[in-house]
């Protein structure tokens, strides 16, 4: 974003966010809270709102930007990134955000999303990830368990997911972060860490869709367990986690494992420190995957993000470069280059 | 050889001639056609051209698929075609003679480079026997020269590599060409200084075996005869060579320039499309922007992205691409934004014939979405109508925030024409509005045209919301509302049918009313012109009418089709026009098709309007 301005300055609220359409999510449906967490961060992220543009594709979450009082475009299914690129290519002076599902972003624009991750387009994407195709009521999504019982998996499906955070990482992408929906203090963390960034910011949003599988993150969720099952990532701090911080992610090579911090056995010295910004991504693929074993916690927080020149930039700069080596183009120059006569 | 001997050699004036270079696809003939053809148009004769290539870029040597054409027609007078029967064959190899022979006039003159005639290319071309030697080509003026190993001897004392050698050996054919018909040397020569500059050996080379070439017509005795063709008496000015394609990007930047907006590419390479993300991505000096998506759809939807966000928006392609790009333009229809979407037209259906022309995506262009989701639908006919075409298609997605579809096809991208260089100041002005006032502002409140606003965001007070999902009239909030969706349908189809009131009445050619009509669109153009006025000539009574815009259609059309008692039309597909025209205007058409991946030679439509005048003559 070029046209950062002071947030006193905007004096905006979370309200002045609201579009005042009326919002058509199921009631209970962990959208409410991404869309209450942006609304209220975004008049901490120093853009005017006219300045911001929200594009969705197709799905329960692509109605986002109907609710959100800035420049709004509803697209169509997966396209929501490319959309996006192109705006952003157009309008670098923009803030340009995607509001997009697990269907939307990892099955049908999957290789937009890859693309754009690449290329490093200076937009941010928030994934809202429950593990379901919600509006066509109930299949099974890129991101459900393996022998998940849906509709058009009577049997349970037997398909392999993605692990979202990994795919973007794998992409290359610049800024890659994990939150819940039910967390809004990190959330709206995460948000603010986003817009910040510069090149592609992709936050993975487990949300809860309380009709078609509810409960799919509750033991992440629910105050009984949660300390146990989630580690919050912090920048140059051991990784530490469980009730009364008692455990803690030591790494054994290259393989992460949970020790015991009470038994004297193994000290916060002994643990994985984490940086966010190493340009190395290995440590970033493992916590990606540590949902992979029931034994680790699941992190949530910023992954990874490392600074790269950005495509927008990248096309500006060429333009000016090579203005600036020819000249300003004129029509008069362009028609009459090349090998031209004259018929008297 | 005595100079009284050089002098003595005839110099024959003729009137047009069509040639044709032939060989493998690494023989670099398209190369040579290329400088020919600018050659050619320097000196001032009218020409038009027809790139006949493989999809392979390196097929097998000597294979009868791996044959790369390049076929030029030159005149003293107006041209329109790029010849119908060539009048010289240069031919690399037997590959190349034997799939080329059926094409050429009684009596032509063909130039065969011999040493390419050993057995195994012989073999290879089903040759039994080697035809420059067997008397069968005892028809035509047949002039067999050792064109490789006379590239070689040029090159003796060069430090090329016997590859690098044999590989110049299309400059020494190119030599004997303007030899023969009385070309200067100097454009090629500064063609290869600039184009080789950085490596003088290989300059060097070529411009040496280009000379060795021309001399070689000089000298030997085998050449009797040169031609001279008059410059052409065009139209005063200032011009210079032009195909389809970069005629489309200039016409672009021209646009961007004249409407003062910025220009977006958003584009996947597809032959034969690619051209124009080529010549664009060079004009960055004009602040064009291009973008090389992912795929085609990406194409389509970041131009939509940039539109959205105020830019003149464009995506290019050919048939497959738009198979893909059809449902972000029902987007495009129903956010009612300005784009221009290019489709040069190949061979179809799915890959098809990636590298030849055909017509056949029209039915596409008008009807292919899903939903009622009219778009406007032009053609250009011929190369230089391209950078016109671009401007009108531009003009047209602005004025009436829709998308535009823009018809060419593989022939008039590829093929060249000398172009008259318009004059800046008589190119059309069109102002581009981006509404900015807050007080009555609703995203879908039209203007007389029924235009929505244009709103770029960034614009204070004026933040709005718009998508995929039906429209309320009006405030552009999402309905499903029965009543309101007829509403918005009838007005979306009413809006494109108003642009019939913004582009000219069809051109009616010679009588106004009559016997018959033909009735052409695209790239058919140059051949329905020559073949009219040929046939005119015979003193048939024909008249012509070249359909630019196709949906809609200039308002005049059905009373224009009406005057005439029969309505020919000719197209390179399976009469889809003829469709529209029946469907449109209830009235019997005569429909003439080809699909062989080729233009129509003039002389095919020439037949069909005697055939359909019968004995009459029209009169």
């Amino acid at each position: 974003m070029e046209n950062k301005i002071d947030v006193g300055e905007l004096k905006l609220t979370a309200k002045d966010f609201a579009s005042g359409q009326d919002v058509r999510w199921c009631p209970g449906c962990g959208d409410y809270s991404i869309l209450a967490q942006v609304q209220r961060s975004f008049p901490e992220i120093g853009v005017k709102k006219e300045d911001i543009a929200w594009i969705s594709g197709i799905g329960c979450s692509s109605r986002f930007p109907y609710y959100m009082n800035t420049y709004g475009f509803h697209s169509i299914h997966g396209r929501a990134p490319a959309i996006a690129t192109g705006l952003k290519i157009a309008r670098p002076d923009l803030s340009v955000w995607v509001a997009t599902g697990d269907g939307d972003l990892l099955s049908i624009g999957g290789n937009h999303f890859i693309h754009a991750c690449r290329k490093n387009i200076d937009i941010n994407i928030i994934l809202f990830n429950n593990r379901i195709y919600g509006l066509t009521k109930g299949q099974y999504s890129p991101t459900s368990e393996a022998g998940k019982v849906t509709k058009s998996s009577p049997f349970g499906s037997i398909d392999h997911p993605f692990n979202p955070a990994s795919l973007a990482i794998g992409a290359e992408a610049t800024f890659v972060a994990r939150s819940f929906d039910r967390e809004p203090k990190h959330l709206q963390q995460m948000i603010k860490r986003a817009a910040a960034h510069k090149g592609t910011s992709f936050i993975e949003v487990y949300q809860n869709c309380n009709i078609f599988n509810d409960g799919a993150f509750d033991n992440l969720t629910n105050k009984e367990s949660k300390e146990d099952t989630v580690i919050v990532l912090e920048h140059n701090k051991p990784m530490v986690f469980g009730k009364n911080k008692s455990k803690g992610i030591k790494l054994d090579g290259f393989k992460p494992v949970v020790v015991d911090l009470t038994d004297g056995k193994y000290t916060v010295d002994d643990l994985w420190v984490h940086d966010e910004f190493d340009p190395v991504s290995i440590r970033a693929f493992m916590l990606a995957h540590m949902t992979d074993s029931p034994n680790l916690p699941t992190p949530i927080g910023i992954f990874r993000e490392v600074t790269k020149s950005t495509y927008n930039e990248g096309v500006t700069k060429q333009i000016e470069y090579i203005t600036e080596k020819k000249g300003k183009g004129t029509l008069e120059a362009l028609l009459n280059s090349g090998q031209t006569w004259e018929v008297e | 050889m005595s100079q009284d001997k050089i002098n003595s050699k005839e110099i024959q004036s003729v009137k047009d001639v069509t040639v044709r270079f032939a060989g493998d696809s690494g023989d670099g003939m398209q190369l040579t056609g290329m400088q020919f053809s600018d050659t050619t148009a320097i000196v001032g004769n009218d020409l038009s051209t027809l790139p006949d290539y493989p999809a392979e870029i390196r097929a097998p040597a000597g294979t009868l698929y791996g044959v790369s054409g390049f076929q030029l027609h030159f005149s003293s007078t107006e041209i329109h075609t790029p010849g119908d029967t060539p009048d010289v064959l240069v031919c690399m190899n037997p590959a190349a003679l034997k799939i080329n022979m059926k094409d050429l006039r009684p009596g032509a003159t063909i130039i065969a480079n011999s040493d390419a005639f050993d057995l195994k290319s012989l073999k290879q071309a089903g040759y039994e026997t080697n035809p420059l030697e067997d008397d069968s080509l005892a028809g035509y003026k047949l002039f067999s020269v050792p064109i490789t190993s006379l590239t070689s001897e040029a090159l003796k004392e060069s430090s090329l590599s016997t590859k690098e050698i044999t590989r110049s050996k299309n400059f020494f054919a190119l030599g004997i060409m303007y030899w023969l018909f009385n070309r200067p040397l100097e454009p090629t020569i500064e063609w290869i200084k600039s184009k080789f500059g950085k490596i003088p050996t290989i300059a060097e080379a070529n411009e040496k075996v280009l000379k060795a070439g021309y001399y070689f017509g000089d000298h030997t005795e085998i050449f009797t005869t040169r031609y001279s063709v008059a410059p052409a008496q065009l139209p005063k000015g200032k011009y210079r060579s032009i195909n389809g394609n970069e005629a489309l990007a200039m016409g672009f930047v021209a646009a961007s320039q004249l409407a003062g907006i910025p220009l977006f590419l958003g584009s996947y390479p597809i032959t034969p499309a690619s051209e124009i993300l080529h010549f664009l991505s060079k004009y960055k000096n004009y602040g064009v922007k291009t973008f090389q998506a992912e795929d085609e759809i990406s194409g389509i939807t970041s131009a939509i992205g940039a539109s959205f966000g105020g830019s003149l928006a464009l995506t290019t392609t050919s048939g497959p691409g738009m198979a893909l790009k059809t449902e972000a333009m029902g987007l495009a229809v129903m956010t009612e934004l300005p784009l221009v979407i290019v489709n040069i037209q190949r061979g179809g259906p799915s890959t098809g014939l990636p590298t030849k022309t055909e017509q056949a995506d029209l039915l596409q262009a008008v009807y292919g979405r899903n939903g009622e989701a009219p778009i406007a639908v032009i053609a250009s006919s011929t190369p230089g109508d391209c950078f016109d075409m671009a401007i009108e298609a531009s003009r047209l997605a602005v004025k009436f925030m829709t998308p535009v579809i823009l018809l060419s096809d593989g022939y008039i991208a590829n093929g060249t024409e000398p172009w008259k260089i318009p004059n800046i100041a008589d190119l059309p002005k069109f102002n581009v509005e981006y509404r900015t006032e807050k007080e009555g502002f609703y995203p879908y409140l039209r203007d007389e045209n029924l235009a929505r606003p244009w709103v770029k965001p960034g614009t204070p007070g004026l933040e709005h919301r718009i998508g995929g999902l039906e429209k309320a009239d009006v405030t552009g909030e999402v309905s499903y509302e029965g009543e309101n969706h007829e509403k918005m349908v009838k007005l979306r189809a009413q809006k494109i049918k108003n642009i019939q009131n913004d582009i000219p009445d069809l051109k009616v050619e010679y009588e106004k009313e009559g016997e018959l009509l033909v009735l052409g669109w695209g790239g058919t153009y140059g051949a329905i012109t020559e073949a009219v006025s040929h046939a005119r000539e015979e003193g048939m009574k024909v008249s012509q009418a070249h359909l630019k815009y196709l949906n809609p259609f200039p308002i005049n059309t059905g009373e224009v089709l009406k005057r005439f008692k029969k309505i020919l039309i000719p197209e390179l597909n399976m009469g889809q026009l003829s469709k529209i025209i029946k469907s449109e205007f209830l009235i019997q058409v005569i429909s003439q098709t080809k699909i062989q991946g080729l233009p129509f030679k003039s002389i095919e439509i020439q037949a069909k309007i005697a055939e359909v005048l019968g004995g009459g003559n029209g009169k």
